[in-house]
């Protein structure tokens, strides 16, 4: 079973290919919402801890619990400073048969679970995510799931663009999808004229 | 694209509830497993309740990041403390401990509520219950956090503790039963889980007796 | 008389390519009870002796926690000794505070060793006068490093420094083939029988030596009397004089010409089968 993971990509609205997902070291995998400067700046951070992690070259290496306490820490300390990086960030991986995935926010609330979500995630991924996440999902499956909740995130977060990346990792390493498209129908008649049926007292 | 932190706000509350009993011989403390920010939850299984010593646990709730690093912060302390003296340290001196290091902070707090259980040196049960800054007082029961204002009258009214302003003092400590105490907090908890949006998921309860420490857990409400 | 010119400062190199004030720091090594180590794959067991400084004072500490899975045994100037230690706590605690995970015992070692370097190179500082001996256990296994006043260190299967150090050396030089998959039992008992070698006539007691394990699954702790005596008792190890005690002197006499011009035997008794500390590397 690979395992399970999800770090949305959505877009934003001036930059068509902004990765936002990124491979840390040989055994997490990162995902990011918020301002792309400031994610860039954990990049470089993180790049240095990899680095630096290498360079010892004695068989010990940072997996993803470390990675995600170290960007909490960092996450943290820039709040207590006033100047937050402006960021949502999930980290998953695998090592040693050990799965982790877990969020930490620009203030530094940081947590794990079986499944995340960043931004709007939160409000229309997580309830699709809790009905339909469980313990043996398959891979494919898990493509299928992540791919429902970036349809929905799609049609009802505008800033939301289609075109999107999927990453696994598993012991092996990160694999990350080129960028695709999901398939979608705009001619619904709720679309066409959402205030039909939508008479309240108000 | 400018930031926009106009208005940014270093704290959230993550919400939660946090309750502790101390009895003649024993101690239970507990507290709800959810984290919320807003009307979202964020999680439906984080526990808010560490182990600082062998006979000391503290709950707390109010904003996560600051909570973390409140306890981490009392552990590395803790391990400070054990390499020194070779020694686990007493429920009191963490409360003191405890106290100082939410004062440290005085003016830019650590946004959290906490109550600490225990057992003293005569293994008597011990609550202490604190506010954000560091005050802090020794008590038979306390509530902290989200569903504090729905539990502790309820305590009050249930455990009718002597006053404080009694004299001789009386001991603080509740004439309940161990387990007569944990259904208390249950109650409790079932009761404030149907008001406040903060509690629920599920129920954490540590009791703390001579025969050392256990864990168990009750299912609430998840809407 | 001969006065050596090029002691007198640290800094100072001697037209040998030497640095004697660096060397009287491994000295002062040499000159403290002894402190073994040695390891299996999952386990690294630490032993120190004790010697009491009068007959009216206790011994001083000598194996100290560092963490959950880290543990020192040092030999030399106890004191500085013990702000090593503290050093390595900290740094211990501060990983910890960041990466929710234990330190990598090498890291540790690197770090020790960069701290030590740093006083053989500054004129208003000097080298520590302590050898410690690490022992830990991280993802890539159980570990037993030596860590010099140069700053040098070395990984080992098994170590003894200080005084009559040798014996326990030669004792284990011969049984450390098998250390590797040695239980957690055999290698307490190993352990035992190397502090034995480096008493001289003096019968082995819980009372003149301390022991301390680290292994899967059992965080660092050191023995308490009890255990030891009821170990020492059920080996049956206390006081045979014969056996390996007797072939140690023939090892010795192998050593005698690389320590002769060692030199310098002092008071606290360290005689001239001294090993040479594998620092002039």
């Amino acid at each position: 079973m690979a395992a399970d993971m999800g770090g949305s990509y959505g877009s934003t609205l001036r930059y068509k290919t902004v990765d936002r997902l990124k491979p840390v070291g040989k055994h997490s995998l990162l995902g990011a919402s918020g301002e792309i400067s400031d994610f860039q700046e954990i990049l470089r951070y993180l790049d240095e801890l990899i680095l630096y992690d290498n360079m010892w070259d004695d068989g010990n290496s940072l997996g993803p619990k470390e990675v995600h306490n170290y960007l909490t820490r960092v996450m943290y300390n820039r709040r207590n400073k006033f100047d937050p990086l402006w960021n949502s960030l999930v980290l998953g991986g695998v090592k040693k048969g050990q799965k982790y995935l877990g969020m930490v926010s620009m203030i530094g609330v940081n947590f794990e679970d079986n499944h995340v979500a960043t931004g709007f995630g939160n409000h229309l991924a997580r309830p699709i995510l809790r009905d339909e996440w469980h313990e043996n999902l398959s891979f494919e499956d898990g493509v299928k799931l992540l791919e429902k909740c970036m349809r929905v995130l799609l049609y009802r977060d505008r800033s939301a663009v289609n075109k999107l990346q999927i990453a696994k990792i598993t012991e092996e390493g990160v694999t990350i999808s080129q960028p695709y498209s999901l398939k979608t129908f705009w001619g619904f008649s709720a679309f066409e004229n959402p205030t039909v049926g939508a008479e309240g007292s108000w | 694209m400018t930031k926009q932190n106009a208005n940014w706000s270093p704290y959230d509350n993550n919400g939660g509830t946090c309750v502790a009993i101390a009895g003649a011989d024993y101690c239970v403390i507990a507290a709800d497993t959810r984290m919320s920010t807003g009307y979202s939850i964020l999680t439906r299984d984080y526990s808010k309740i560490c182990k600082l010593a062998d006979k000391c646990v503290m709950a707390s709730s109010g904003f996560q990041a600051d909570v973390k690093a409140l306890q981490k912060q009392l552990a590395a302390r803790h391990l400070i403390y054990q390499h020194q003296h070779n020694k686990q340290v007493s429920c009191p001196a963490m409360a003191q401990l405890l106290s100082n290091t939410l004062y440290y902070k005085r003016f830019f707090p650590y946004y959290s509520f906490n109550v600490l259980g225990g057992l003293d040196n005569e293994g008597k049960g011990c609550v202490y219950t604190y506010d954000a800054v560091g005050s802090y007082e020794r008590v038979g029961y306390s509530s902290q956090g989200s569903g504090s204002t729905l539990i502790m009258p309820f305590l009050d009214n249930q455990l009718k503790s002597p006053s404080p302003l009694l004299l001789p003092a009386q001991d603080a400590v509740t004439p309940l039963s161990e387990s007569e105490a944990v259904d208390l907090v249950k109650t409790c908890f079932a009761s404030a889980t149907e008001r406040d949006i903060y509690t629920g998921d599920k129920l954490e309860i540590v009791v703390l007796n001579k025969e050392g420490l256990h864990r168990e857990y009750m299912e609430l409400r998840k809407d | 008389m001969f006065r050596n010119q090029y002691d007198t400062d640290v800094t100072t190199w001697s037209p040998a390519g030497r640095l004697f004030q660096v060397e009287y720091a491994m000295e002062a090594v040499k000159q403290g009870s002894a402190a073994i180590g040695l390891r299996s794959k999952t386990h690294v067991v630490l032993g120190c002796v004790n010697k009491a400084n009068s007959e009216l004072s206790s011994h001083q500490k000598k194996i100290f926690k560092v963490d959950d899975h880290i543990g020192v045994a040092i030999a030399g100037l106890t004191a500085d000794g013990r702000v090593l230690s503290r050093y390595m706590r900290s740094e211990c605690i501060n990983y910890g505070f960041t990466y929710e995970s234990p330190l990598p015992v090498g890291r540790l070692v690197v770090q020790l060793a960069d701290k030590a370097q740093v006083c053989t190179q500054r004129s208003w500082k000097r080298p520590y006068g302590v050898g410690l001996l690490v022992g830990g256990l991280d993802e890539s296994g159980a570990h037993l490093y030596y860590n010099c006043p140069s700053g040098n260190y070395f990984e080992y299967q098994a170590f003894a420094i200080g005084s009559r150090s040798q014996a326990a050396k030669t004792y284990m030089e011969r049984r450390f083939q098998n250390f590797m998959d040695s239980s957690r039992e055999d290698l307490i008992k190993d352990a035992l029988m190397a502090i034995r070698e480096t008493l001289q006539g003096e019968t082995l007691k819980s009372s003149i030596c301390t022991v301390a394990v680290v292994g899967v699954g059992e965080p660092f702790h050191i023995l308490d009397q009890e255990t030891v005596q009821k170990l020492i008792d059920t080996f049956e190890i206390a006081g045979k004089e014969e056996g390996p005690a007797a072939a140690a002197p023939d090892t010795a006499a192998e050593e005698g010409g690389a320590a002769a011009d060692q030199g310098a035997t002092a008071d606290q008794g360290a005689t001239a089968d001294e090993g040479v500390a594998p620092m002039d590397i």
